[in-house]
């Protein structure tokens, strides 16, 4: 079996537990339990959509941490997060994440896929094992209070909402 | 209100994001995600794994796979090291993972993952400064590849790889890898391909300048 084939990906998965997670390490830790279980369960995978398993992976990873509490479901930012980019402050950079933070995971997890990883519809429900309807309507609810939170329309109140499913 | 601002916001927030965390997709990967775990070691039967740190760089060996027959091991350098050439090569904002202005961090950390002392070619009077290097995956462990440019922008990269099992030694030798034309050799330490879209005669100055560093 070819393991080999999960490298390229990992760039991507920690991409998205950076933004998923807030904070470095916790980032990682999520990747690093991802890739263990990747590799455990690599015979599981059929052909396919290599990167849709692995986050589903991921996904599963993520919800287990949330319900033990092993990562709080509101980001922990901290601002060491992402390496500067050219023209952004890190300021930019920490109230996107803020206002990521707001979100329910379940509405993270769907608008980040799609924006970091230009996932389809079918894409993210393959991934996140929900339905294409509820994909659409997590994205379409996540991304309206990402933009009024973005636009200072909403109070930064802590969404307080549950765990995935 | 009209659909279009409200999908203009929803697209800029989408740039936004992309933008936001795009560094994280070269941030060289953490100690810890490379071979901590005795999961990993249990379940890599393969030497494979050995290499599973670096990311980025196994985009040039899903380019095209390559047999990991050992005895292919030596014909491939310089066509492992020309793909890598022509993947980092042409990078214009990351060439490198780590860059010349901390070459002593590179030098020890690229020595602690191939568990070998390297030595980085000096090539000033050969016109070239090192621009810095990186960690690659090799299919039986991590590669390591310097870049040096010159004046002009042209670039080089030194591949520096652990010998394969029953891999021979080697004389120095030429090989044309599509634009890409590469000197190597393999002594008891190490393989190293010099690569780079010069000719071959003005490669080889080069290449006996390191040749002769690294043998020394």
């Amino acid at each position: 079996m070819d393991y080999e084939l999960i490298v390229p990906y990992i760039p991507n998965l920690r991409r998205y537990a950076r933004a998923l997670v807030g904070d470095r390490d916790g980032a990682d830790d999520l990747v690093q339990d991802t890739l263990e279980r990747a590799v455990r369960k690599f015979h599981l995978w059929r052909p396919g959509d290599l990167r849709a398993w692995l986050f589903s992976i991921m996904h599963n990873v993520f919800v287990n941490q949330l319900k033990s509490r092993k990562i709080s479901s509101d980001q922990e930012v901290d601002d060491s997060f992402a390496a500067p980019v050219p023209g952004v402050t890190r300021a930019d950079v920490l109230d996107l994440q803020r206002a990521l933070g707001t979100l329910a995971p379940e509405q993270r997890e769907v608008v980040l896929l799609v924006a970091l990883e230009d996932m389809s519809y079918a894409d993210v429900s393959r991934a996140l094992g929900i339905p294409m309807g509820t994909v659409m309507s997590r994205l379409s609810r996540g991304r309206e209070r990402l933009r009024r939170v973005m636009n200072g329309e909403a109070a930064q109140q802590r969404s307080g909402l549950k765990v995935v499913q | 209100m009209s659909a279009d601002p409200l999908r203009d916001d929803y697209a800029d927030q989408t740039a936004q994001i992309k933008q936001f965390f795009e560094p994280v997709m070269t941030e060289p990967i953490p100690e810890r995600m490379h071979l901590r775990q005795p999961a990993w070691i249990a379940h890599a039967k393969a030497a494979i794994l050995v290499g599973i740190g670096v990311a980025i760089g196994l985009m040039v060996s899903l380019v095209a796979p390559l047999s990991s027959d050992p005895s292919l091991a030596s014909s491939q350098l310089p066509l492992r090291a020309a793909r890598a050439h022509l993947v980092y090569a042409s990078e214009v904002r990351h060439p490198v993972e780590v860059d010349a202005t901390q070459q002593e961090h590179l030098v020890k950390w690229l020595s602690k993952r191939l568990g070998i002392d390297l030595k980085v070619p000096v090539l000033a009077r050969e016109g070239f400064e090192l621009l810095g290097g990186r960690l690659l995956p090799g299919n039986e462990g991590p590669v390591a590849q310097f870049m040096y440019q010159d004046q002009s922008g042209k670039r080089l990269t030194l591949y520096v790889t652990r010998p394969h099992k029953g891999d021979a030694l080697t004389a120095f030798r030429f090989a044309q890898e599509g634009p890409v034309s590469v000197f190597y050799w393999m002594d008891s330490e190490c393989g190293y391909a010099l690569s780079g879209e010069l000719d071959r005669p003005a490669l080889a100055k080069v290449a006996t300048a390191v040749y002769r560093q690294l043998e020394n």
